[in-house]
């Protein structure tokens, strides 16, 4: 397809693995024994229990409730009905949860497989995210070199919420990998549940642990500015997915204005995180945290300074909206195009490979 | 511009520093090992005063976890936010193209150079003697 | 010679009355509090020290920018004590220099969360007499906080109900990183007494909860940490919130003191967003939850936000309502704000008003 004939590009959409019987063709005879002899029955978190509202708009839903199985389906409800040309599949299942790195590797190997299979293979539209197991660098860099040769993978996935922040040394290798392959860090909400999911413990309810995951982003986008993860690896880029959106002015000019005054802690980051953000970290539209007056929509997009740094989203089949009106009211009409397709090509090296 | 006597050599040790107001205008001088440097007393932020500031010296770094630290005291930190300003050019450590204090160049003359007939106009008192040398300030 | 060093001067601008809601006064030494203490609690603490849920016996996970616990650099009286603990120094620096009418103490005191809830509880007793004796009384424009032991809630309540009919303390003091999310009922009891002697809760950013202060375990960085305060305030904002606190307690006024509020408008859009389609598990939440934001939550000026361009700030208060936004200076900390920088002139005067003074003088009934 001529890259100018593209209508829209979906950052986020999500393939729901079925069960666990799903992944058991692609995991070896060790691992597919343990599954069934030691009763694993799913990975699915609690980050979107599988019924709660938020994990899937109701029209997407069959009649056990679930939605998003098949490359069918979500061909027809995500790229048919709001004319995607592109949509790439972030596969949301728990193996970042798992405390064996053996294991997790397993299961990591089984989704990338699982995806290429039933999934790229079935739509032409469809590209993916690599999932990596961050419990062991070299694991999650042994699965990027290995799915890296398939093209139709363009970038790695990790949640905002993990065992040790993003930034850290330790990580530095997937980075390397990422960049040599062209492949953005994509960050996705969620968590492996390492520790409790705010600063201040476990909330109470499902809402309060959702609307936290900004909190967690904040975090991660601190983390990899002050670690100088982008003075080492200057073309990496950073997609936070499902993220929200209005919280991230804020946080880097109060990040900028500290590092105005510490700065002498942090010696390799000379110039503003404002500037760095901008350059180096994209975020998916959906869920967009802003009230319905289109007003407030486009001034709190302005703050953002810049043009670039958002890219369309839907978040299928996640309930962040309803109707068939993929472009919030109030993003400025002259954003459109380069949300919908601009951003995301620029973003993703790989889609116009 | 005119040069300003601001303090005799002796009353100005190194590592010692004095704030002094010539043209109505409050400068920070100090004396970094034998040196002498005058910036604007105050911060273009939120007007900390500089002369309170401690001297530092300058971290740099070409990638994380690389500390480069050189040309020590020679920096003064403002007392309230921590901005760094160069004492050679009054530039900020956090954005030297953009934010800068006011820098004044200085000398050291021999109490006996100093032409009597037009001599320096002093920001303060002084009994300038022949054989003492004394800080002087660009305004 | 002749030394003419040149004299602060008083500031233009200050026709206008200043209420500031964070001033720290600081101990000069451990004994200031020992006449407060009884010989058990003085020696548990000078013995065993603290048990703050963090691992140092003195200093901070995180060092900090600069000496004395972060204090500004000039605010160190010259006879070596610490920065924050000389009144004079405090009246002629800032009270004076900055036309001060009045300023609200908050001590940022040892002992402030701690494991030892009896040990807690005795120390924070010993603030409070401690503010009134040693500050207030010598300089009545210096308001005393009810400093509590808030991991102990029978003891905070007994402190609160102990202290509230001196007229002088104008609100509770809670720190931000608790065991828990301060919206879970644990803490409840705190609230309602503060609701009986219509006392406001005020929560100054800091302390130990005991758990990673980023949901991905502990950042490396001091500038992490203090980027960290928006987040840890906003998920306590959003428990309280959730919990059905303001339900509950619907007159209950809650200070964010020393937060920033550029997170303030995103949350409450966030929530809201949300709540819409989660309602049913919060089917005791009878408003969007933006609305309690916007009901009982009051925000401090310092550290002012600095955006790249100063119209968006404007926004942020606009968002936030302009009667929700008081001025506080976190005097003798380095992160101080001076009150012409963080409420401009070139704002109008009414708002001016309300943001130097008005809000502030209505939220805590001065």
């Amino acid at each position: 397809m001529n890259l100018s004939d593209i209508r829209a590009i979906d950052c986020d959409v999500h393939p729901t693995v079925p069960s666990m019987q799903t992944l058991l063709p692609y995991l070896n005879d060790h691992w597919r024994e343990t599954v069934i002899e030691r009763e694993i029955t799913t990975l699915d978190t609690i980050s979107y229990p599988p019924l709660a509202p938020l994990t899937a708009r109701a029209d997407f839903r069959d009649e056990r409730g679930r939605a998003g199985l098949d490359a069918g389906e979500v061909g027809q409800q995500a790229l048919d009905k709001w004319q995607a040309d592109i949509a790439i599949l972030n596969c949301l299942y728990g193996v970042q949860l798992v405390f064996n790195e053996d294991m997790a590797q397993a299961f990591a190997r089984a989704v990338n497989d699982w995806v290429v299979k039933e999934w790229l293979d079935r739509d032409p539209r469809l590209r993916a995210s690599i999932v990596v197991p961050l419990q062991n660098v070299e694991h999650a860099v042994d699965e990027i070199e290995r799915c890296a040769a398939d093209k139709r993978f363009v970038q790695i996935l990790v949640l905002c919420m993990g065992e040790t922040p993003l930034g850290r040394r330790q990580f530095w290798p997937i980075y390397a990998a990422a960049e040599r392959h062209n492949l953005p860090l994509g960050i996705h909400a969620g968590s492996a549940y390492r520790y409790p999911v705010t600063s201040l413990g476990w909330p109470t309810y499902y809402v309060e642990d959702y609307a936290a995951q900004s909190l967690g982003f904040q975090s991660q986008l601190a983390s990899l500015v002050c670690e100088g993860v982008f003075v080492k690896f200057p073309k990496l880029k950073a997609v936070l997915i499902e993220s929200g959106v209005t919280w991230l002015p804020g946080f880097v000019w109060r990040l900028s204005k500290f590092w105005r005054g510490v700065r002498a802690e942090i010696p390799w980051i000379d110039r503003s995180p404002n500037e760095i953000v901008r350059d180096h970290f994209r975020l998916t539209i959906q869920p967009l945290d802003t009230p319905d007056n289109p007003d407030i929509v486009a001034r709190a997009i302005e703050h953002f300074q810049s043009d670039d740094m958002l890219l369309y989203s839907s978040d299928y089949p996640h309930w962040q909206f309803d109707g068939d009106e993929i472009m919030p009211p109030g993003i400025p009409a002259s954003l459109h195009r380069r949300i919908l397709v601009d951003n995301p090509l620029a973003t993703y090296p790989r889609l116009g490979l | 511009m005119a040069k300003h006597i601001v303090a005799a050599v002796k009353d100005l040790p190194p590592g010692s520093r004095k704030l002094v107001e010539v043209n109505n205008r409050q400068i920070a001088v100090f004396n970094v090992n034998g040196e002498f440097h005058a910036l604007g007393n105050r911060c273009p932020h939120e007007g900390g005063h500089l002369i309170d500031g401690k001297l530092v010296g300058l971290v740099q770094s070409k990638m994380p976890g690389e500390y480069c630290y050189s040309r020590k005291d020679e920096l003064v930190k403002c007392p309230w936010h921590g901005w760094e300003f160069d004492l050679r050019t009054g530039r900020a450590q956090c954005d030297p193209s953009r934010v800068r204090v006011r820098h004044y160049e200085t000398a050291v003359v021999q109490g006996g150079e100093i032409d009597l007939d037009a001599p320096p106009k002093a920001a303060e008192v002084f009994s300038v003697r022949v054989e003492d040398d004394y800080v002087v300030v660009e305004v | 010679m002749n030394v003419n060093a040149p004299k602060a001067q008083f500031r233009p601008n200050n026709k206008l009355a200043l209420v500031d809601c964070d001033i720290h006064p600081r101990l000069r030494k451990p004994e200031d509090l020992k006449p407060y203490l009884s010989s058990r609690w003085w020696d548990t603490w000078q013995t065993y020290g603290l048990r703050k849920r963090h691992g140092f016996v003195k200093g901070h996970p995180y060092p900090k920018s600069q000496p004395g616990d972060g204090a500004r650099r000039d605010a160190w009286p010259t006879n070596g004590d610490p920065a924050g603990s000389s009144l004079p120094l405090m009246q002629e620096q800032h009270l004076d220099y900055h036309g001060v009418d009045i300023g609200i103490m908050n001590p940022l005191w040892p002992g402030s969360g701690d494991q030892n809830l009896d040990l807690s509880a005795a120390l924070a007793s010993a603030h409070n007499d401690w503010q009134l004796d040693l500050w207030h009384a010598k300089e009545p424009r210096l308001r005393p906080s009810i400093v509590v032991p808030y991991e102990h809630i029978e003891a905070s309540v007994a402190e609160i109900h102990k202290r509230a009919a001196n007229k002088a303390f104008c609100q509770v003091f809670l720190l931000s990183r608790t065991n828990e999310a301060l919206g879970r009922r644990k803490y409840w009891p705190i609230y309602e007494a503060a609701v009986e002697h219509n006392l406001p809760i005020g929560i100054h950013v800091f302390g130990y909860s005991g758990i990673p202060i980023s949901n991905s375990g502990w950042p490396s960085f001091y500038i992490e940490e203090m980027a960290e305060h928006g987040t840890a305030c906003s998920a306590l904002i959003s428990s309280m919130i959730m919990e059905g606190l303001f339900e509950r307690f619907p007159t209950l006024k809650v200070v964010m003191i020393e937060a920033g509020f550029g997170w303030v408008p995103s949350l409450g859009w966030r929530l809201d967003k949300h709540w819409q389609k989660m309602r049913g598990e919060v089917p005791h939440l009878k408003r969007p939850p933006s609305e309690y934001l916007k009901q009982n939550v009051y925000v401090t000026t310092q550290p002012i936000e600095e955006p790249e361009k100063p119209e968006y700030l404007v926004d942020l208060i606009d968002w936030i309502g302009w009667d929700r936004v008081m001025f506080a200076s976190d005097y003798a900390h380095w992160d101080f704000d001076d009150p012409v920088f963080a409420v401009p002139p070139n704002w109008s005067e009414e708002r001016r008003r309300k943001l130097r003074s008005e809000n502030a003088m209505s939220v805590f009934r001065l």
